[in-house]
């Protein structure tokens, strides 16, 4: 299956994370709600995620050092939306919002 | 770095939906759609890990990411009747900003990136990415984190469950802040 890869370098898959990246940044920067502002998130954790499975393969690592990293940001991943979840949640029954412009109430 | 045209057939397709579907994230105005598009892209890029040698990790990734944590977005989007919810006109100013703001992030990796060009996969080594291997480099060498894991689990779960717990002066903060925006 993989002979097809012979002429794929390693660069090719960091502009492609790296697109993916940029992508969850603008999202992260532009939209107003917070549950796509979550999802942003996640979509730049996954391009990581991505970047270290490539460098994984690429590098011939026997013990797969790359991919348990991947593995334990998908860990640290999935705690943090359940979390972010729950306040969006609290947020929202306190103030019927999830436009995070709206939680400015700090500033006065 | 090598012509476009050169490139493997399947890469090309499958980092093609998966940038189209993360656009589609990033602008659709309607979160569920957000939600289904991030679903597509979290496939594609399973499709990718199977590609690139790590059997395990696309299983992992369907299973906790398009499975778990996705349905868990569906339900507070469900929970919260935010489906129809539009958002307000941002100016165009924002837009802007935020383009310009993560353009300069994607041209300034790429150029860091430039020269790292040199590598062509080796030989596919075999069973890497399979369970048999990772389960016993998880069990010794990264056996520390892995019951780490376990007790960030148990504290967001705590943590998950205190934040969602109903209180029960919620309608006097909702009054209060009424009174605070009038």
């Amino acid at each position: 299956m993989l002979n097809v890869f012979h002429n794929l370098e390693i660069s090719h898959y960091i502009y492609l994370s790296t697109v993916l990246f940029s992508i969850g940044l603008f999202g992260v920067l532009f939209r107003r709600n917070a549950i796509v502002l979550l999802m942003c998130i996640e979509l730049m954790l996954n391009s990581v995620n991505l970047l270290l499975a490539a460098f994984t393969e690429y590098m011939g690592d026997a013990n797969a050092n790359g991919q348990m990293f991947v593995f334990f940001i998908m860990v640290v991943a999935a705690a943090e939306a359940a979390v972010g979840l729950a306040i969006l949640v609290m947020v929202y029954r306190n103030t019927r919002k999830t436009d995070v412009s709206f939680l400015d109430q700090l500033k006065d | 770095m090598s012509d476009i045209s050169n490139l493997p057939l399947p890469f090309l397709i499958l980092s093609f939906i998966t940038i189209l579907s993360a656009l589609y994230v990033v602008t659709s105005k309607n979160p569920v759609h957000s939600v289904l598009a991030l679903i597509l892209t979290f496939f594609s890029i399973s499709a990718h890990y199977i590609l690139l040698n790590a059997q395990f990790l696309a299983i992992v990734n369907l299973m906790v990411y398009a499975g778990a944590i996705m349905v868990l977005f569906l339900f507070v989007l469900m929970l919260l009747n935010l489906s129809k919810e539009s958002e307000p006109i941002k100016s165009n100013l924002w837009g802007i900003a935020a383009s310009i703001a993560a353009g300069m992030v994607l041209i300034t990796l790429t150029a860091a990136f430039q020269k790292s060009g040199i590598a062509v996969m080796p030989a596919p080594s075999e069973g890497i990415g399979l369970v048999k291997n990772l389960g016993r480099v998880l069990m010794t060498e990264y056996l520390v984190p892995f019951e780490l894991s376990g007790i960030l689990f148990i504290s967001a779960m705590v943590g998950a469950v205190l934040l969602g717990k109903r209180e029960k002066n919620s309608e006097e903060l909702v009054d209060l802040n009424n009174k605070n925006n009038a």
